[in-house]
């Protein structure tokens, strides 16, 4: 991926391997968000390829590819700010409504039936799961922060995605609201009823060690290596790229 | 059954004795069997639904827990503790564990560990009923001092399927148990509950105590039943009635409520969806009878409060008129006088266009009584509910017997006393001043505690440490306890309770605790209520970044200071504030400033901030503060700060 002369991602290679929670990290200006908008189909790369569930998706639009599986969360969130907690999350769902306009209208019979079960999906297990139920009616722009992460959370959950891309869920967070949200994130991916692959990109070194089940590191567009977290870390250069910027485990505590 | 028929006309008519045989599984079990399919017993909010419990699931899903229970090896007399927020499934193991004779303790759902491994250690607990990962976590870590401790056991699995523990089994599992074992003896279950009387120990309750550890109290059947009865005759409540219950189960009011009240009438119990959405689910239920603490009732007017302060020009000319007639009106009531017509008008229209609607806002639009006990409330705040036509009565009571003893009547309610003993009750006053109860409600002792006992219990009266009198028209008036009691400069003695209640009447102040036992002067600390203030000082513009540095600017003194000078008005001399500072922090009950129902442990916070008590009472200016505070995650902050003194002349 090149942005005039900048490569801004280039030689990476990665696999997503089902069911596992895979982190990227790199300092600031590596490329993690780049390769993020370019699996979720913000950006075209130049050249490579990216395939999800074994199809090249290069050419698919961004909606198309949540319509396959793939649901994502960004860096700075980006809610709908006058609309409620629970619209937004609705709006998530919306792929997965069938019923057009007109019965819509009518709203008897299959169209009913539909709309029931995708209540029941966002209540008994998105609201549940998230414990927003006191600000089921709110609108999110008046939110705190912690808040506004988690109904991002819960929209990109309504597409039942099978790939959640998660960029820097934790940035901005308390040490509650952390702890809270690598929660989420570990019941998505354990939870038989959810199994979602999870990517991963942060900065907390901590939650990202105890998260992930592999761990890829990039530094000015490049690949430094992909491995489990021991690997990680006893990667030497690694630990001079990144790691040993800080200490070995900065995390906020 | 002649002997069951006995009962049931007993629960029919409220003026009958309830009996010494009956015992709350008996009672249960007959209602159960009256009401079955056809009537609602609770209703929890669910996935957003208000979902219905009939008695006849009810009775079902206690039965089983109260067979599983015994199958699991629960012995006659063990105690089986609970711990969570209001929830159907909590209610249903503590009748389970009365049913299978067991004997229920409740703790607070955000006790700290130390007070959880005390009470489940000092209770000798068996078994242990949680609600989810955060019960079992705190289960699990006191296992190994807590040796008597067999069972844990859940009923949210989210987050629990990595625990593998064997001491670990899940509320369903132990439903499975109890099937099993009714296959085995249909009967058990029956002989069970016929087998109980009523002078047995039903609940031991762990009193929150601001000197000392806690201590348990243990009640009986009777006590708990005849208590409810009694307050039942003075205000009857109805089987169509509905009931909130979101206060936690291990404070005795709730208990009053949900079992002994409950109970007999028969009304439903309704539990909110979490306990942040708890005043908009009373709004949605809109209650009959309300009990809780004068803090939550501060929490309400606080709320209208900040709400008039945001609201446009025309609504808070509205509201003012509105007040004013209802104070107004509110007062001609207390004073038993009658009301003119032209009053009775004036009062129709703001009730129509004002008091109406803000009633309905707090959830307070069908509510036939509401009760208030536990702590002091203010007179302002007792006003105010009156001003909108709330019948808010001041309880007396204690967890000593079973509830309350002491109740204001309807039409005549003085809001600076606790009103007259209900049915059963007497109530006298010893040569110290000291409030003595006798009657079927006062506890069996405490628990292992044979001195306390001693102590507290004398000939059947129950010695409450609370100081108080009778006035003139026989209202029991509750001083304060009697070690909080000051001693003014002038020799009068003083209440600090009454100057803090009136100073929490201001939405700015969150907590007060005012000092001034044989001293000189009076003086205060305060405690801003930061979600207020903070929004305050984001409309002049201030910058700050946290508590700390808000509550020592010095435009919040300035506003902290007029709100004492409010205070102070129409106050004897001796008795006014002359010197106060702002706390750095918020009091909370994790410091152990706070009892678990937010009453201020003097003696504690005396020993604790020494050094501010000193600066009010010298020369200087301001107190240098170096301390270091723990968090709950064990990180540590190191606080600097300088707080000011502010002395307050004419």
């Amino acid at each position: 991926m090149y942005f005039g002369k900048v490569a801004a991602l280039a030689g990476a290679s990665l696999q997503v391997r089902k069911g596992e929670i895979h982190s990227v990290i790199g300092p600031n200006g590596a490329g993690k968000t780049v390769m993020m908008n370019c699996i979720s189909g913000l950006y075209r790369p130049q050249k490579g390829e990216i395939r999800f569930k074994g199809e090249r998706i290069n050419e698919v639009k961004p909606y198309e590819r949540a319509a396959r599986g793939m649901s994502r969360t960004f860096q700075k969130v980006e809610v709908f700010g006058g609309m409620t907690v629970l619209d937004n999350i609705r709006l998530g769902r919306h792929i997965h409504m069938k019923s057009g306009i007109l019965s819509g209208s009518i709203y008897a019979g299959k169209t009913a039936r539909e709309e029931i079960e995708n209540r029941q999906f966002i209540e008994e297990e998105i609201i549940d799961l998230l414990e927003i139920e006191h600000i089921r009616h709110k609108p999110v722009g008046m939110l705190p922060y912690g808040l506004q992460k988690r109904v991002e959370l819960g929209r990109a959950l309504a597409l039942k995605p099978d790939l959640l891309i998660l960029d820097e869920p934790l940035a901005g967070l308390n040490l509650e609201e952390t702890e809270d949200m690598a929660r989420f994130v570990l019941d998505v991916n354990e939870d038989p009823r959810w199994n979602i692959t999870c990517l991963l990109v942060e900065h907390d070194m901590g939650v990202v060690m105890d998260l992930s089940h592999r761990i890829v590191v990039l530094n000015f567009g490049n690949m430094i290596m992909d491995g489990t977290p021991q690997e990680v870390q006893n990667n030497p250069v690694v630990i001079k790229a990144y790691l040993g910027e800080e200490d070995l485990y900065a995390t906020r505590r | 059954m002649p002997q069951g028929d006995k009962t049931i006309a007993a629960a029919e008519s409220h003026k009958a004795e309830i009996s010494r045989e009956l015992t709350i599984p008996k009672l249960f079990y007959q209602q159960a069997k009256r009401y079955g399919k056809d009537r609602v017993a609770m209703r929890e909010k669910e996935f957003g639904i208000w979902r219905p419990i009939t008695w006849q699931d009810y009775f079902e899903t206690v039965k089983y827990i109260a067979l599983g229970l015994i199958k699991l090896g629960l012995q006659e007399g063990d105690k089986v503790a609970m711990i969570g927020d209001n929830r159907p499934e909590g209610l249903m193991a503590e009748m389970a564990a009365l049913c299978s004779r067991g004997v229920g303790v409740w703790l607070f759902q955000d006790c700290l560990m130390d007070e959880v491994r005390y009470i489940i250690d000092h209770s000798d607990a068996k078994f242990l009923v949680g609600e989810g990962q955060e019960e079992v976590d705190k289960a699990l870590s006191i296992m190994k001092d807590c040796p008597k401790l067999k069972k844990i056991i859940y009923d949210d699995p989210k987050g629990l399927r990595h625990y593998k523990q064997d001491c670990l089994i899940s509320l369903r599992e132990v439903q499975q148990l109890g099937r099993e074992l009714e296959q085995e003896k249909p009967s058990l279950f029956d002989e069970l509950i016929q087998k109980g009387h009523g002078e047995e120990i039903a609940l031991l309750f762990y009193t929150s105590g601001t000197t000392a550890l806690p201590k348990g109290a243990l009640l009986s059947h009777h006590n708990m039943l005849s208590m409810g009865q009694h307050l039942m005759e003075i205000d009857p409540c109805q089987k169509t009635d509905d009931y909130v219950s979101y206060l936690p189960f291990a404070w005795i009011g709730e208990q009053m409520m949900s079992i002994s009240c409950g109970l007999q009438i028969g009304y439903t119990l309704n539990f909110p969806e979490a306990p942040e959405t708890s005043q908009e689910n009373i709004r949605e239920i809109g209650p009959h009878v309300m009990f809780a603490p004068p803090r939550m009732y501060e929490q309400m007017t606080r709320t209208v409060q900040v709400k008039y302060l945001d609201a446009s020009w025309l609504k808070r000319m509205f509201f003012k008129f509105a007040t004013w007639v209802g104070y107004h009106y509110a007062d001609m009531k207390f004073s038993k006088k009658g009301v003119p017509l032209h009053w009775q008008v004036l009062h129709g229209f703001v009730y129509a266009t004002v008091q109406k609607k803000l009633k309905d806002h707090l959830g307070m639009s069908r509510v036939r009584n509401a009760y208030t006990g536990g702590a002091a409330m203010g007179p302002d705040h007792f006003r105010f509910f009156h001003s909108l036509g709330v019948n808010l009565k001041q309880i007396y009571g204690q967890t000593e017997v079973a509830g309350i003893s002491v109740v204001h009547r309807s039409g005549d309610i003085k809001f600076d006393t606790v009103g007259h003993p209900i049915p059963g009750t007497e109530v006298r006053i010893n040569e110290e001043g000291e409030i003595l109860t006798r009657s079927p409600s006062v506890f069996k002792g405490y628990y292992k505690n044979p001195e306390a006992t001693t102590k507290t219990l004398k000939d059947g009266w129950l010695y409450s440490g609370d100081k108080g009198f009778l006035d003139d028209d026989g209202h029991l008036v509750v001083f304060d306890r009697t070690k909080d009691v000051f001693t003014l400069k002038d020799g009068r003695p003083f209440a600090p309770q009454y100057l803090e209640t009136r100073l929490k009447f201001s939405p700015y102040i969150k907590d007060a605790w005012v000092i001034g036992d044989r001293r000189d002067y009076l003086s205060a600390v305060m405690c801003i209520d930061y979600s207020v203030v903070s929004n305050w000082a984001d409309q002049r513009k201030l910058n700050y970044t946290s508590y700390q540095e808000l509550s020592q600017m010095p435009e919040v003194y300035e506003l902290v200071e007029k709100q004492i000078r409010q205070a102070n008005k129409d106050l004897p001399d001796v008795a006014k504030i002359r010197k106060f500072t702002n706390l750095y922090k918020e009091l909370d009950a994790d410091d152990d400033e706070l009892t678990r129902t937010r009453k201020l442990r003097r003696a504690f916070v005396e020993k604790r901030y020494k050094e501010i008590v000193d600066a009010l009472y010298s020369k200087t200016d301001s107190v240098h503060i170096d301390t270091l505070i723990k968090y709950e995650d064990g990180r540590q902050a190191h606080i600097v700060t300088d707080m000011r003194i502010i002395p307050i002349t004419e």
